[in-house]
């Protein structure tokens, strides 16, 4: 007889060895599977997805970039889900914002001076993602509609506007890609750190991680939103207004995201398609709940999807292995993660049958 | 392919790790070249949009592993990066495969030029030729080169294959001339899917001058639900034979279900549709590869522009499948091909289409890319439109008589 038994608040320690100890049995299962299915050395394949990731400068860059974006939308999410608001439409509200960031730097290329067309390009991008963020808040915060749904379906209008702009701007004619903007001239380019292209982006994230920390952690929007998760009834008898909470939180949510759709647009890519947010947003929803909505532990988590995904290109090209072999390894990696949770809420005791429980 | 992936599975069986791998490779010594120069020292890098799902994609990287393996560039010389998006993405690919050694870097999409082009900037000693570009020729960059082939020739010989199934079907009493009416599953309204479809339409026409045709457009290079259901409403709108210019196997396996005729691209799909794969027309890639690859080494410059054709084998037709072609399919295919290359057939012949109604004396194209489409250069003259011959890529984007286009807007 097995029994299961919700657990007293384990020693952060024996936290800590239970996660080690998932994360060890997840490599030692990937390195199964491996050499079951490919015949390959696991260890050589584990070596190189670490090159894949760290070996060179150029790779360790290309990483914290992809980190930080995906950091980036984590965070914007974060305080949504705090609250117990299902934000699933992180993916519009990048492409929202990105969209808007385009508009900026195409409408106006050759006219406006950069200082001008910047500053003009953070607030349409921001603006923009916090706008799509703000319709689905609004009718939750009314009429208590399913958020999950509105934010969800908020995803594919904003496909469909960056498809009907993608057609409008494209070049040449009918090609379906604009390519990227001010090639020539780099108006609304976002600035580069000196020969560090992705530095500006990193830098941003960093600072806005500690700042969401904090801001979670210790404002009084930060304790509001916890209530307001809680239970909504508690906030309102305290005399919270959950309504303001809701669009408020709601509203830094999309900015978040609206400025991740900036930074691939005027940081990194230069340019808008269907398919830049390259399913961040979702992603992302599983980074904030593998992290327990803890900023500090996003950067971890983000980290680590980010490097599974590095590595598996790496390993596709050194072995010629399809792409899908290393999200089978990632796959692997997280069931293990997030099953390790259930030991660490729950105890088994196991009994011999016809024995006495001891509890 | 299947082998090349083999080879190097059993070689790391056998224990080389990859730092022992990446030694091997450091220290060259690759076995003699067969195509001619000194290809031991030489590292080349291939950038896919897609993997070999795609049959778009799988048709470069066969041709890339072939090119390799005439030219003896080893498997450890060679480096290919799968599922690059036309982004940044592909940026940091082509940047990352010039950090590992790469002296000649291939890129296969239609997305990835800028990205190519900024590579290109930073990295002087290094070429980038990228497949189907428009803007080496304006660019003025010594290292960034444009490809494509003359595929339209091909697209032309397969709509012959085409022509000659329907007249197999008017004369079998299966359809009435006027119900001969093809469909075609296009990507975007490009002119590179343009000027594919009408010259198979024009191939068709030159044996069934009735035939007719309706084009879907799907929005998407490679989207397996959007193909396969732009096929089958075309053939339930009344379309009794099908072709595509899309990467998936979309369009095919909606054919074979619907038991309708399809000429395919990229390559062969008769395997996974044996009852209703005509034949396929497709680029093949390699003598680029091996032209390209071969001048990096005799240190001589690479055109800014290369068009492959019919004679340099860039441009072919897979083997024809009898049990559903036509008879007399193959040769017809052979005398037309004849034509083709001795110049007395012209695909673009402005004596056989018209446009409103009109024949075409004169046309201007934008063949100089820029984000007003202006027109720049006459392409008219001598009675045919002269095709892939002021850059590589296609530019004719003109809607012709005879073809019908749904879903523009996707």
């Amino acid at each position: 007889m097995i029994h299961v038994t919700k657990r007293r608040e384990l020693p952060p320690q024996q936290v800590l060895a239970i996660r080690l100890a998932a994360i060890a049995l997840a490599l030692v299962t990937c390195g199964i599977i491996t050499t079951m299915t490919t015949g390959l050395n696991p260890i050589s394949v584990y070596g190189t997805m670490i090159n894949g990731a760290f070996g060179s400068q150029r790779k360790v860059w290309i990483l914290l970039q992809e980190t930080a974006l995906l950091l980036c939308v984590s965070l914007a999410l974060t305080p949504a889900f705090r609250m117990r608001f299902w934000n699933l439409g992180g993916e519009g509200q990048i492409l929202i914002g990105g969209l808007a960031a385009a508009a900026c730097m195409i409408i106006s290329g050759g006219r406006l001076p950069n200082v001008v067309v910047i500053p003009l390009e953070i607030v349409a991008a921001i603006g923009a993602g916090a706008a799509w963020a703000l319709l689905p808040a609004l009718f939750k915060a009314k009429w208590n509609t399913n958020e999950t749904l509105f934010t969800l379906m908020m995803n594919y209008v904003a496909t469909q506007l960056v498809a009907y702009y993608v057609m409008i701007w494209e070049v040449p004619k009918g090609s379906g890609k604009i390519g990227i903007i001010n090639q020539g001239t780099q108006v609304g380019w976002l600035p580069q750190i000196g020969s560090y292209k992705y530095l500006l982006n990193i830098l941003i994230v960093a600072v806005l991680t500690v700042a969401m920390y904090a801001y979670l952690r210790y404002s009084k929007h930060g304790y509001e939103i916890s209530v307001v998760g809680e239970s909504t009834s508690t906030a309102r008898y305290v005399g919270i207004k959950v309504e303001r909470v809701i669009i408020r939180t709601l509203l830094l949510s999309g900015a978040i995201c609206g400025l991740a759709g900036l930074l691939l647009v005027g940081g990194t890519d230069h340019t808008i398609t269907t398919t830049i947010a390259a399913g961040r947003g979702f992603t992302a929803v599983m980074v904030a709940w593998l992290s327990k909505f803890n900023p500090a532990i996003m950067v971890a988590s983000s980290l680590l999807l980010v490097f599974m995904g590095r590595g598996a290109g790496e390993i596709s090209t050194i072995y010629g292995l399809n792409h899908s072999f290393g999200d089978i390894l990632t796959g692997i990696i997280l069931f293990f993660i997030i099953g390790s949770e259930f030991f660490i809420t729950y105890r088994l005791n196991i009994q011999r049958k016809g024995g006495k429980g001891d509890d | 392919m299947k082998n090349a992936m083999l080879n190097r599975r059993q070689a790391i069986a056998l224990g080389l790790g990859s730092a022992a791998t990446m030694a091997l490779a450091a220290c060259g010594g690759n076995g003699g070249a067969a195509g001619g120069g000194d290809a031991s020292s030489i590292k080349v890098g291939l950038i896919c949009l897609h993997d070999e799902n795609s049959t778009y994609d799988l048709n470069f990287l066969n041709a890339f592993k072939e090119a390799c393996a005439t030219l003896g560039i080893s498997e450890d010389d060679y480096m290919v990066k799968t599922n690059i998006p036309e982004g940044q993405e592909c940026y940091d690919a082509a940047a990352e495969l010039a950090d590992a050694g790469c002296t000649v870097i291939f890129a296969d999409s239609f997305g990835h030029e800028d990205y190519m082009i900024q590579a290109a900037k930073e990295f002087p000693e290094v070429q980038f030729c990228h497949a189907t570009g428009t803007k080496a020729h304006t660019e003025g960059l010594d290292n960034y080169h444009n490809a494509f082939a003359s595929i339209y020739e091909g697209r032309y010989l397969a709509g012959v294959a085409a022509g000659l199934k329907l007249k197999e079907m008017i004369d079998a009493g299966t359809i009435t001339a006027d119900k001969a009416k093809m469909g075609y599953v296009g990507a975007y309204t490009y002119a590179e899917v343009v000027s594919g479809y009408t010259s198979f339409y024009l191939g068709a026409r030159s044996i069934v001058p009735e035939v007719t045709m309706d084009v879907t457009f799907t929005g998407s290079w490679y989207d397996e639900t959007a193909e396969k259901e732009g096929a089958t409403k075309l053939i339930n709108g009344g379309c009794v034979l099908i072709s595509q210019h899309a990467d998936s196997m979309g369009a095919p396996t909606a054919c074979e279900n619907a038991d309708v005729p399809n000429v395919s691209y990229n390559g062969s799909t008769q395997e996974a549709c044996p009852n209703t794969f005509i034949v396929s027309s497709r680029i093949n890639w390699a003598p680029y590869y091996e032209y390209a690859v071969n001048a990096t080494i005799a240190g001589e410059a690479i055109d800014a522009d290369w068009t492959g054709t019919l004679a340099t084998g860039s441009v072919q037709l897979t083997d024809v499948n009898e049990a559903v072609a036509a008879k007399g399919t193959v040769e017809k295919i052979e005398e037309v091909k004849a034509g083709l290359e001795d110049g007395t057939i012209r695909v673009f012949d402005t004596s056989t289409f018209t446009v409103d109604g009109k024949t075409l004396d004169s046309y201007e194209a934008d063949v100089d890319t820029d984000p007003d489409y202006t027109p720049d250069t006459e392409v008219v003259s001598d009675g045919y439109f002269h095709e892939s011959e002021f850059r590589s890529a296609p530019y004719f984007d003109l809607k012709i008589d005879g073809i019908e286009l749904l879903d523009t807007k996707f």
